[in-house]
């Protein structure tokens, strides 16, 4: 919105001092947070702070690079699994063990970007889609990873501190997320991201101005592919037991939705987007506690519907703000945010 | 060699179901380049109709039948009406996006109906009658998808090929704007096409339903027709269906001699490995991109 003068005022992470002040103050009521409220609202914070990653990863993806992918439950599931028999079966510290589980998904993303280097639309949604419930199958296959009975998580231990408690967890994984969201945030400002942005608004064009499209295309899958194992790997320690049937063709929609909701290329937006979806996610497994509305669910579904199908509602909510986002504002969350900057600059005129 | 041809056989059953979803899917990509994902859900709240008409009515079969193509028909145009026309800047990820979304609208609205246990569907013939032939068996199921998918396929090809409709539909997709310029009112060719492809998509649901009547029962189905479709080139016809009968008899084979465990799977590593070596698909004209 405002006029950019020369590149530095491009590439800068603060524009000015009140960003500066929102952002410290943002970060240091996220690190006292813990002391206020209760361990429920803890596991609510992790379990959206790790889609968070995940969002942001997908959002380099399908945002910034225009690329499709509905397999990114698979790259979590790689994330987790990977983390967990480094760690129970051959004792890898986990400082250790999460690098490399989030590197070996990465390499599947790389791998996983070659094929899509060919394809587009309808052709790159079904091949990832098979790539994610492939992936699942095989784990659920392989004795090592415990099969289909599923396997325990440790406790982390990073030297003598071993982490037991949501509370550790969560400073943990907000030192995490916060410094994955400024790297990804440093990397779209420079010449990668300005190419991964070309490739999205028209892949000839770049191609003709040098940006070497086989490497950035892989690039943007292997990146997002490893916030995805990153992601993955912190939710085995939340779930503290995971099994193939966790990483389902669902949670890769439900990652799509989040972003598509947040609005596609930008990062903002994937935050806002994950915290909404979690949220709300949440919220409905338990659709029939909520106040006022709970009750009057109840009685609908008796009369009308079946009880014992209730908590399929989440559906029906998630897709109506899927298709309602889509309808009305294609930019999602962030692009009401625009609207209203917009709208209130300017107020009385 | 008996166990050979069985395996073809069956496979050729399970390749039919793939056919008629692939159909559908065909269908509609032809017309208005939409990768439908609520196919299959669309099938399902149509199979979830009739069986409520066939539990609560007391009416005859064929009528069921007839009312849910009726019914299915009109849930078709109706999407397409309400919801996919309505949207603005349609791009390939936003459809997806909208279509995902009135799949799980759908998903959660008949679990929410029926609960997610199996019920039973009142079918004229059962789920276990079946032909033997030799040492072969068949089921008279698999029999009536087969000839059902090879209709369909022959009529619907006879339609795109020869039909003033089938062919206003082809040029709708060709170039819209051509399309409406010579006098073919785009908006009513897409909600028929959305209306017929419904239709196509629910025979498959009513053919699966007696074997399998859970809210989740068309997303196997879906997929390896969507897989199908993509694998015949999206836009042909006997495309679709030589890779969905492709798909079901490899499929088949794969978990008669190879690994049971991996049978499900196995349909999605082939359709990667066949886009790496035809990105369009087999059977599409060569790609070209729309600049």
């Amino acid at each position: 919105m405002d006029m950019k003068r020369d590149y530095y005022e491009d590439v800068q992470l603060f524009t000015s001092p009140v960003v500066v002040f929102w952002c410290a103050f943002l970060i240091g009521s996220l690190y006292l947070l813990p002391f206020f409220v209760s361990n429920y609202y803890i596991y609510v914070a992790n379990y959206i702070a790790i889609n968070i990653i995940v969002a942001t990863g997908l959002n380099l993806l399908v945002g910034y690079t225009g690329q499709i992918s509905l397999g990114h439950a698979g790259f979590f599931a790689i994330g987790a699994y990977g983390t967990t028999v480094l760690m129970v079966k051959l004792s890898v510290p986990f400082l250790i063990a999460l690098p490399s589980a989030a590197l070996i998904a990465a390499g599947f993303g790389f791998l996983l970007g070659l094929p899509a280097l060919r394809l587009e639309g309808p052709y790159l949604a079904i091949a990832t889609l098979g790539f994610g419930l492939t992936i699942t199958q095989i784990i659920g296959r392989i004795e090592l990873f415990g099969g289909r009975d599923g396997i325990h998580v440790p406790d982390i231990n990073i030297g003598s501190w071993i982490i037991d408690t949501d509370k550790e967890f969560y400073f943990l994984l907000i030192t995490l997320t916060i410094f994955l969201l400024l790297f990804m945030r440093n990397l779209i400002k420079t010449r990668m991201g300005r190419a991964f942005i070309a490739i999205r608004d028209a892949d000839i064009a770049a191609e003709t101005m040098g940006v070497n499209i086989v490497f950035y295309k892989t690039l943007a899958f292997a990146i997002s592919a490893f916030y995805a194992g990153i992601a993955g790997g912190m939710y085995a320690f939340v779930l503290k037991f995971i099994e193939p049937e966790t990483f389902t063709l669902l949670m890769s929609i439900l990652f799509l939705a989040m972003v598509v909701v947040g609005g596609l290329g930008s990062m903002m937006g994937s935050i806002t987007g994950a915290a909404l979806l979690c949220w709300l996610d949440l919220k409905l497994r338990n659709i029939l506690d909520i106040p006022y509305v709970g009750e009057w669910l109840k009685d609908l579904s008796e009369s009308w519907f079946s009880l014992t199908g209730v908590s399929n509602i989440q559906y029906i909510v998630f897709g109506s703000i899927m298709v309602g986002i889509m309808l009305f504002e294609p930019l999602g969350i962030y692009g009401i945010w625009i609207r209203t900057k917009k709208y209130w600059r300017t107020w009385p005129f | 060699m008996i166990d050979f041809i069985q395996m073809i056989v069956s496979g050729v059953a399970t390749g039919s179901t793939y056919a008629l979803m692939g159909l559908a899917m065909v269908i509609i990509y032809k017309t208005s380049e939409v990768p439908n994902f609520a196919q299959g859900e669309m099938a399902l709240i149509t199979s979830y109709f009739a069986m409520m008409l066939l539990t609560t009515m007391n009416i005859s079969v064929y009528l069921a039948f007839f009312l849910s193509f009726v019914f299915a028909a009109i849930l078709g145009a109706f999407l397409e009406f309400a919801i996919l026309r309505r949207a603005k800047e349609p791009n390939v990820l936003g459809m997806i996006v909208i279509t995902i979304g009135i799949e799980m609208i759908i998903l959660g609205f008949v679990s929410w109906k029926f609960g997610a246990e199996q019920k039973v569907m009142p079918f004229p013939i059962g789920p276990y009658d079946g032909y033997i032939l030799g040492d072969i068996y068949i089921s008279k199921l698999d029999v009536l998808t087969l000839i059902s998918a090879l209709l369909f396929m022959i009529v619907l090809y006879l339609f795109f090929k020869f039909s003033k409709l089938g062919l206003a539909m082809k040029a709708t997709q060709q170039n819209s704007v051509a399309a409406q310029i010579v006098g073919i009112r785009t908006n009513r060719i897409m909600m028929m096409t959305w209306g017929i492809s419904s239709l196509v998509g629910a025979t498959a649901g009513l053919l699966i339903a007696p074997t399998a009547m859970q809210p989740f029962m068309m997303w196997d189905p879906m997929l390896k027709g969507f897989a199908a479709a993509v694998m015949g080139g999206m836009t042909s016809l006997p495309g679709a269906v030589i890779a969905a009968y492709m798909l079901g008899i490899i499929e088949n084979l794969f978990g008669g001699y190879i690994s049971i465990e991996f049978k499900t799977v196995v349909a999605f590593v082939i359709i990667v490995l066949v886009l790496c070596i035809k990105p369009s698909g087999l059977f599409a004209r060569h790609y070209v991109k729309k600049v």
